[in-house]
């Protein structure tokens, strides 16, 4: 009987095994890398209709966070502040500057401002700004160094690997209550040690477990 | 069963029952030939249904993917559904393929030969139905792959401590492994019908399936030694894959689930429903494709007796869940099983019980267990009993917990059905094109139980031969 198949057809499987593999190491490590927010999302810096400078506020003028995100210590959302907060001032300072004519507009007609949200969290996640400040986590370590930033910019990617890192080991980051809102917070010598007492005193139980965030 | 005999040298009985009045070339010829010739109207007929049926079970999915899984009757409490009813169902369906063809062979169970590559197509089959319901019932389908360990964007692996992810594992591993089972054991026969081919095209298809198979002895040497150790991984998937379907049930706390009699229960089960559904299978298939000679009364008889055993070992499942209720004087376990046989799904229950523990009793009379349509109507009841079974242990148990005031009961809607309904077509049509394309029986298997296969019979190979002549002569 003839053959049916030519001898170059043996060396098939073995080109197709190669093929098959190197395909799909590289799917893999493309998403792995591209598809990150540690790719996609770190450093997104949309442009906001007034260019608020926190740098200027928070920085140099040394206003505290929770004085525009009031509801940091108290509620779910930290809030992103009213026009009013900011015609409190700025009825006095520079009452007629070009750049706020959008607030002071807003003022006039009571439409609110649009700002543009830059750190989101998917909707099946329950995230709680007011549970993780009294358990001492400063903005900074999710925000980044907000005092050195004249445009916002997200810093830290925000996936669940990440939630899950500091759930698991959250001794990096705790704080005392007093230095929440410090800017370049540099960790004292024994933060081992302040960190232990922070979680044997307040009973911290930062789990793992899908319903503490996943409800 | 006649022991033929020359002078003084007794001939084994080579199972002579097991294959009537075949040849080499006969076994060879009936099961190739239906490969070859054109379909029949009655098979374009079946499986224009079946197909449709199929198209639609994906139109329904389509349409399930869509507008989300809030078209199926899952809702709290019973959050699971129909959905995983039917996955624990179609998962139970393979087991017998897998235990005909790998338990059954290390135990040199040669009755097994006729029926085992149809079994354990008909286990492919099962698999691929029950490995879609999990995956449509996520919801979110295009993230299916969030369930496999794969590195990936959010820098995060699966739970590992879910039984959840295990049975993706258990039952991933155990379609793969029956696959290459399947298709390892196929291979010879594939070359046959490459042999056989007259057209170019056959030959190629036959020629890359049968994967450079000539027959040589060497050849032969390697296919027996891998389809060992594949029957060897393959043997403790028989019981592992169930098991580990039961500790989806098994780990969580739900009173009606949380119970350790699962695993082997689960087991005795699917292997209980596997054989209800070859037999049902086979009667059809040994009937229109004309196998009678090969798929005798006696394998029927075989696995009758393989189905009153688990139906017994079923039953004995639930009576023990019923004694364990009373005897761990748990509140809430007593209430979940009265609640079984006396609450709002005890219409379930008892279908339940009467067809898995009550119809296979006739099984014990001989002539019961050797008629054919008997045996049909009592494999198509086990089948909806088995479904049922699934049906009780998921919702009644889900749908009246720990907490009164969070009770439900639970409404299949139309998509439930028509999914259910269409996974029968997704099966038919596979086991269809199956029946049509492929050796439905492995030809150089049977060729094995054949009298003339056994070196001391007087008409075959066997140098023997000539001596045993001269003993009689």
């Amino acid at each position: 009987m003839a053959q049916i198949f030519p001898k170059w057809t043996l060396k098939i499987p073995a080109i197709a095994l190669i093929v098959v593999v190197f395909l799909g190491a590289n799917a893999v490590g493309f998403i792995w890398y591209y598809g990150s927010p540690k790719y996609t999302d770190v450093g997104y810096r949309p442009t906001q209709p007034v260019p608020y400078s926190h740098k200027l506020h928070a920085g140099d003028l040394g206003i505290d966070c929770r004085y525009c995100h009031s509801g940091v210590e108290r509620s779910a959302v930290a809030g992103v502040p009213p026009t009013q907060t900011c015609m409190g001032c700025h009825k006095l300072i520079l009452p007629d500057s070009p750049k706020l004519a959008p607030i002071r507009k807003s003022f006039e007609t009571g439409v609110p401002m649009e700002w543009v949200r830059i750190h989101k969290s998917p909707d099946f996640v329950y995230f709680n700004h007011s549970m993780h400040l009294r358990a001492g986590v400063g903005c900074e370590t999710c925000h980044g160094n907000i005092a050195q930033m004249e445009v916002v910019t997200q810093n830290q990617p925000l996936n669940m690997a990440w939630c899950i890192d500091c759930h698991r080991s959250p001794d990096k980051y705790l704080r005392t209550q007093d230095k929440l809102t410090e800017m370049g917070w540099i960790p004292p010598e024994n933060q081992a040690g302040i960190a232990a007492e922070i979680i044997h005193t307040k009973g911290l139980e930062p789990n793992d477990n899908c319903s503490t965030c996943h409800r | 069963m006649t022991i033929k005999t020359l002078g003084d040298v007794k001939i084994p009985p080579v199972d002579e029952i097991l294959v009537v009045g075949a040849t080499y070339s006969s076994i060879t010829e009936s099961v190739s030939s239906i490969t070859e010739a054109k379909p029949t109207r009655n098979w374009y007929l079946v499986f224009c249904m079946a197909a449709s049926v199929m198209l639609l079970l994906f139109s329904l999915i389509g349409y399930l993917f869509w507008e989300g899984i809030g078209i199926w009757g899952n809702n709290n409490p019973v959050a699971w559904g129909w959905p995983i009813v039917n996955f624990v169902f179609w998962v139970g369906i393979g087991h017998a393929g897998t235990l005909i063809s790998a338990i059954l062979f290390l135990f040199r169970q040669r009755w097994r030969t006729s029926i085992n590559r149809s079994a354990e197509a008909m286990t492919i089959f099962a698999v691929i139905c029950a490995l879609m319901f999990p995956t449509i019932h996520v919801g979110r389908v295009w993230v299916i792959y969030w369930t496999l360990p794969i590195p990936n964007q959010m820098g995060l692996w699966p739970n590992f401590r879910s039984p959840l992810l295990w049975d993706v594992f258990a039952v991933s591993t155990y379609f793969i492994v029956s696959l290459m089972f399947w298709y390892v054991g196929m291979i010879p026969d594939l070359a046959t019908l490459r042999d056989r081919a007259k057209k170019r095209l056959r030959k190629i298809i036959f020629g890359v399936l049968s994967l450079g198979w000539r027959g040589g002895a060497k050849q032969w040497k390697h296919y027996e030694l891998s389809y060992l150790i594949l029957a060897g991984i393959a043997t403790p998937l028989v019981l592992s894959v169930h098991s580990v379907v039961s500790f989806d049930f098994a780990v969580a706390q739900l009173p009606g689930w949380h119970t350790t009699i699962f695993p082997p229960y689960f087991v005795a089960g699917a292997i209980f429903s596997g054989f209800a559904m070859v037999m049902t299978l086979l009667i059809i298939a040994r009937k229109v494709l004309g196998l009678k000679h090969l798929v005798t009364i006696r394998h029927l008889e075989n696995m009758n007796k393989i189905i009153l055993t688990t139906s017994m070992m079923v039953g004995y499942a639930y009576a023990c869940e019923f004694f364990i209720a009373w005897y761990s004087g748990n509140d809430y376990e007593s209430f979940a099983f009265l609640n079984r046989a006396f609450g709002p799904y005890a219409w379930a229950y008892w279908i339940m019980i009467s067809c898995n523990v009550v119809v296979p009793q006739i099984f014990w009379s001989k002539k019961l267990r050797t008629s054919v349509p008997v045996m049909f109507v009592a494999s198509l009841l086990i089948n909806v009993g088995m479904w049922f079974e699934r049906f009780v242990i998921v919702v009644s148990s889900l749908a009246n917990d720990f907490l009164p005031s969070s009770w439900g009961y639970f409404r299949p809607t139309i998509f439930d059905l028509g999914i259910l309904f269409g996974s029968f077509g997704l099966f038919l049509t596979m086991f269809l094109l199956f029946a049509k394309f492929l050796p439905i029986v492995a030809m150089s298997e049977v060729k094995g139980v054949l009298p003339e296969a056994n070196p001391h019979h007087p008409s075959g190979h066997s140098p023997h031969r000539e001596s045993v002549g001269s003993i009689t002569g």
